[in-house]
């Protein structure tokens, strides 16, 4: 797979030249693969939220770059709008930025900045909505009433709907009751599996990660300090709680079970694989 | 962009200016603003003058920071002037067509600029040395005996330290709103002005909802601690003069009295 979107060196100082000055990231390099679904997790100031800003050209990188596609993103600063609809950005809680009377008006925002005709528009708001898993009986309803989780996927919804080359998603489950996760993430998985289109999924959740990424970036102090597969990144379990994170709860199981001398793989991270490397333990044929 | 914007703009630090009570500032800027407008001419001026550099020097506010605030001003500041120099009548130096400069203008219109100017300066000083908190405090306890006429002092001081505290938070929201919307491809800086002023609604509307739920929230806060108005309510930090109060007092009348003298001479 090739890259759809390069950093190269990125730093972002906050408040340059002034006391209160912080390297939010630092000489940053990372590629995301056209197709691929990304996590990127690291604890709270990591910079995370931080990196993926850049990433639309919401932020100017203090130095670096970022290339989308072969062109750097900053290159003609007056077409970075163009930059932020194939980048799609979906914020942290995001329910919080609806603003039309309607569902229909808030999802079709994006498009219409596009500058889309009506006919195109009303195709992508339904299946931006549908995506998001949302009933096309809402679409007429205000935002305002609808419940915490309908809001945000109709925030979701809203930039689904500029129909983005990548989608990258900020803790999309944070905050929801397991239930509401549950679907939530069914629902991008199946985005990202329909579409077949790049996921960039933010979070700090290990099981979340764990169960639905192809390949996971961990951030830590402002820098990138691991990537690889799911079973790369958790086979170092203790680099990972050095940096104040933790593995998902099945690797914990599986390292216990190690140390407590059973012979098997320590970095399995789905219950699936933990089932199956205890059932080929007890001779058992492995099944899926 | 928006962190830029500066209320209440308070610089911590630990000079005499910043230990003063609450109240003693706020009078002695209220006896510097009598005294301002008492001032005749030059001695006089020069007098409050010098109280002033006195102020700013044991602040240790940069005076920069003092021209700088001067900048929202200035185009009162101008126009106060021109209208003086030529609408003030009096001997005239130099006419052309129909305006007249005379001396009196050219007077008057010189210490009105230096009057709006120390008078910005001098209770500018008060907000770089006094944080929010402890000017509503001071006003709340100077203001105390209005309560006797039924005046909701100690409400008012609530809702203006709400207020302050309030700002911080609703700048960083709009600045999440704004990158929100600017990542579905809103555009706030270019188009005419109608065009950028139904840009703003994507942003206004999600924030008064959330300031809204924030009040909200913050009444239930309150009233889950027993909030119930000022009836009866003691304070962590009770407000007492110090010797350096009293001090301070006996300069400030001392330079008034002072004044006074001068102006009733006319200098």
């Amino acid at each position: 797979m090739k890259p759809i979107i390069r950093v190269e060196n990125l730093t972002h100082t906050y408040g340059e030249n002034t006391p209160f000055c912080r390297s939010a990231v630092k000489d940053v390099n990372m590629e995301i693969l056209e197709g691929e679904f990304l996590g990127i997790i690291g604890h709270t100031g990591s910079g995370k939220s931080t990196l993926i800003q850049h990433l639309n050209g919401l932020l100017k990188p203090t130095s670096g770059r970022i290339l989308l596609g072969d062109r750097d993103i900053w290159a003609e600063p007056k077409k970075i709008r163009e930059v932020r609809f194939r980048v799609g950005l979906v914020f942290q809680y995001p329910e919080y930025q609806l603003f039309e009377e309607t569902v229909y008006k808030d999802v079709a925002f994006g498009p219409k900045n596009m500058g889309l005709d009506e006919q195109e528009i009303d195709r992508r708001v339904r299946s931006a909505v549908a995506f998001a898993g949302l009933g096309e009986d809402l679409l007429e309803k205000s935002p305002f009433d609808l419940s915490g989780g309908q809001k945000r996927r109709v925030a979701i919804a809203g930039v689904i709907a500029m129909e983005p080359e990548v989608l990258i998603l900020d803790e999309p489950s944070a905050g929801l009751d397991p239930a509401g996760r549950r679907s939530m993430l069914e629902n991008i998985r199946s985005y990202h599996k329909e579409k077949g289109t790049t996921v960039v999924m933010v979070s700090h959740s290990m099981d979340e990660v764990a169960e639905n990424v192809d390949r996971i970036i961990v951030l830590a102090n402002a820098g990138v300090v691991m990537s690889g597969t799911p079973h790369e990144v958790f086979s170092r379990a203790q680099e990972l709680l050095d940096v104040g994170l933790n593995v998902p709860q099945v690797t914990q199981v599986a390292m216990e079970l190690v140390r407590q001398g059973v012979g098997i793989d320590p970095a399995a991270y789905t219950v699936m694989d933990l089932r199956n490397a205890l059932a080929a333990l007890k001779g058992g044929r492995p099944n899926a | 962009m928006l962190k830029d914007i500066t209320l209440g703009q308070y610089f911590p630090g630990n000079s005499l200016a910043h230990k003063l009570d609450p109240r003693t500032k706020i009078l002695l800027t209220v006896v510097y603003i009598v005294m301002l407008f008492c001032a005749k001419s030059f001695v006089s001026y020069g007098v409050v003058a010098l109280l002033l550099i006195t102020g700013v020097k044991v602040s240790g506010v940069a005076p920069r920071a003092l021209v700088r605030g001067l900048k929202p001003i200035l185009f009162i500041i101008c126009f106060t002037a021109v209208l003086n120099l030529f609408y003030t009548p009096g001997e005239i130096l130099v006419s052309f067509w129909i305006f007249k400069i005379t001396k009196e203008g050219i007077f008057t219109a010189f210490f009105m600029v230096l009057r709006i100017t120390m008078l910005i300066m001098g209770t500018f000083l008060l907000t770089y040395t006094t944080s929010p908190i402890a000017l509503t405090d001071g006003l709340e306890t100077l203001l105390g005996p209005l309560k006797k006429i039924k005046v909701p002092v100690h409400e008012l001081a609530m809702i203006m330290s709400i207020a302050l505290r309030m700002i911080p938070t609703l700048i960083e929201e709009t600045d999440k709103i704004m990158s929100a919307q600017r990542a579905r491809g809103a555009d706030f800086e270019s188009g005419s002005l109608m065009q950028r002023a139904k840009a703003l609604v994507p942003i206004l509307v999600p924030l008064f909802i959330s300031a809204f739920r924030r009040a909200d929230e913050l009444a239930v806060a309150m009233e889950c601690r027993c909030y119930h108005g000022g009836e009866g309510r003691t304070k962590l930090h009770v407000l007492h003069y110090q010797t350096r109060d009293y001090l301070v007092f006996l300069v400030y009348i001392g330079v008034l009295f002072g004044v006074l003298v001068l102006a009733h001479f006319g200098l």
